[in-house]
């Protein structure tokens, strides 16, 4: 009688140790939840220097065109962001828009068309480009990919268009495997009953994979997006790294990571010009949470459909 | 068994912790000197800092670039021992030069580099100064090719390019163009970029680019000595007012008889007491 009375009401060890496990990654998540806070925080922090202390307007930093943040004008440091801002998102955008027909055609060629020659061959070369570091790209770009924009369009061959090359390789792989989960990821039924009402594989394709598809498909360009608008060495060694506004594809330009990169070597903590680069870490970051939500969104929204 | 080996994988990461915490503390006994700073010094440091190993086995040298404003703001918060620079402290902002010392351990000249197909071998200070504020942008216009002007600046902040601006410009800003984080970079892309004009200091200029002659003199080590050739800085090592002795002793060895009648000139810089003339700012 007793012996039972006490199993039940002390710890068993089951349950001893079910809140050990439950302790120890409460913990972890509490840690990577504090580190998380802590970056947001200081990246924050300082980036809000340049507005708060250095009396920088924010549409002016927003908007104006000038970067030379250790001469004055008026009081304030010349600091516009927006050629960093512009040039960040056209290569973005152009590198993304030429990957996709690429990335589609890839990851259809691997799921659709040729299942298995897809995964012999182009799975492990998509790995491979992945495992390619950005330096590398980059050195490609600075040798391979400028000379031979300069031969064609004349000028430097630094600016906008060589930086969306080396991009466009290296977020090809990105969106095509993640455009490959969602492809694969389409009930068998569907493509089956297609084909039994007499679809050719071509509509298949188009009418019914793909539209199914279409909520993963647009996740992995966001994801492209995101790992475009971050790179910095690659970009940085063939973009030109001008304070310019991108007034023309082949004349050299610059990015938010690229002025961050070359810059923060250069200045010393809590002057001018080094709250002016926290601000552009800032935008980086606020950015990267905008494309997140986004990816967030498609996915609820590509949800509730089905 | 999986316990074991997580418990066993605890023990490793612990015995690992241990051992860092050790060598931790030998560090600040002194055994290691850390510079920081300063990419066109980085050579001369590492060199110097083997040899003194040599001379005094236990005592380590950690050189690390990261660029002079680096440097300077390393050394003012004690984070390091040495913060090299290519820039006086005072022209560096935020940087309060009265809590350090500063030790000049060389000289180093700075040239104009130009790509090879512009056709140009010599020019005046007032030609070089419209065309990095955008005067002139082809190099027709000052007797060279019918080639477009391509600027490729350093980086804002870095050392080479202030003493640039301040020497060669008279104080005047280039216009904002290309900029590279690395004198390797600047020449890489005068070299193959026609029409290209940057600057790099004398020991990254070779035959690859051309260095043309500024108002007639030739860009030499025996120009900057006697300071027909202007466009040159001291290349500092500061130190905090109270340095450990083994920065000390350190110091006082790149300052030696040995370091800067050998090692200096070897590695193409010039030493301080080949100097003819000093300055101060």
């Amino acid at each position: 009688m007793d012996k039972i009375r006490e199993s039940i009401l002390t710890t068993s060890r089951a349950s001893k140790l079910e809140r050990r496990g439950k302790i120890i990654s409460l913990t972890c998540l509490g840690g990577i939840c504090l580190v998380v806070v802590a970056i947001f925080g200081f990246i924050a922090y300082r980036g809000l220097m340049t507005f708060t202390s250095d009396h920088v307007s924010i549409i002016k930093f927003l908007t104006g065109t000038e970067w030379n943040p250790s001469v004055s004008k008026n009081g304030a440091p010349l600091v516009g962001a927006l050629p960093m801002i512009a040039g960040s998102f056209l290569i973005t955008i152009l590198a993304t828009v030429l990957a996709i027909p690429f990335a589609i055609g890839t990851a259809l060629m691997m799921t659709d068309i040729t299942p298995k020659t897809g995964t012999r061959i182009l799975q492990p070369v998509l790995e491979l480009l992945v495992g390619i570091p950005s330096v590398v790209y980059g050195f490609i770009g600075l040798t391979v990919v400028v000379p031979a924009i300069r031969t064609v369009f004349g000028g430097s061959g630094f600016g906008i268009l060589s930086g969306t090359f080396v991009l466009f390789v290296m977020v090809l792989p990105t969106i095509t495997s993640m455009t490959v989960d969602s492809l694969s990821s389409v009930p068998k039924d569907y493509r089956s009953a297609s084909l039994a009402l007499g679809a050719t594989r071509w509509q298949t394709i188009y009418k019914v994979v793909l539209r199914s598809a279409t909520p993963g498909i647009l996740t992995a360009i966001v994801f492209g997006m995101a790992r475009a608008f971050g790179e910095a060495l690659a970009v940085q060694m063939v973009v030109g790294n001008a304070t310019l506004m991108p007034y023309s594809l082949v004349a050299p330009a610059s990015t938010l990571t690229s002025v961050l990169t070359t810059g923060i070597g250069n200045t010393v903590m809590g002057t001018v010009q080094n709250d002016a680069l926290w601000s552009l870490a800032l935008i980086l970051l606020l950015m990267s949470l905008a494309f997140n939500l986004a990816i967030h969104l498609i996915a609820r929204r590509g949800a509730m459909k089905r | 068994m999986k316990k074991k080996w997580i418990l066993v994988l605890f023990a490793i990461v612990i015995v690992l912790l241990g051992f860092a915490y050790i060598n931790r503390d030998q560090n600040k006994q002194g055994t290691s000197i850390t510079a920081v700073g300063s990419t066109a010094l980085q050579p001369l440091v590492e060199a110097a800092g083997e040899e003194f190993s040599k001379d005094n086995p236990g005592v380590f040298v950690n050189v690390q670039g990261g660029g002079s404003g680096t440097g300077l703001s390393q050394i003012q918060e004690g984070a390091v021992s040495i913060g090299n620079s290519d820039l006086f402290a005072s022209e560096q902002t935020g940087i309060n030069e009265a809590k350090l010392v500063d030790n000049r351990v060389a000289v180093i000249g700075i040239t104009p580099i130009i790509n090879k197909n512009a056709g140009i071998s010599a020019l005046t200070s007032q030609q070089l100064k419209d065309i990095f504020t955008g005067k002139i942008t082809n190099w027709q216009d000052i007797g060279g090719r019918n080639q477009k002007i391509v600027i490729v600046n350093r980086t804002q902040g870095s050392g080479t390019r202030i003493t640039f601006e301040k020497w060669a410009l008279d104080n005047e800003r280039s216009i904002a163009s290309q900029e590279q984080d690395s004198s390797g970079t600047a020449r890489q892309i005068v070299a193959t970029t026609p029409g290209a004009i940057s600057y790099v200091s004398f020991s990254y200029a070779d035959k690859s680019v051309v260095m043309p002659t500024l108002n007639g003199v030739k860009p030499t080590n025996n120009n900057v000595k006697t300071n027909k050739w202007k466009i040159w800085s001291y290349e500092h090592m500061y130190t905090q007012k109270k340095s450990d002795e083994d920065t000390d002793k350190f110091i006082k060895f790149v300052l030696s008889k040995h370091v800067q009648d050998k090692l200096v000139p070897q590695l193409g810089y010039i030493p301080v007491t080949d100097m003819k003339v000093e300055r101060l700012e």
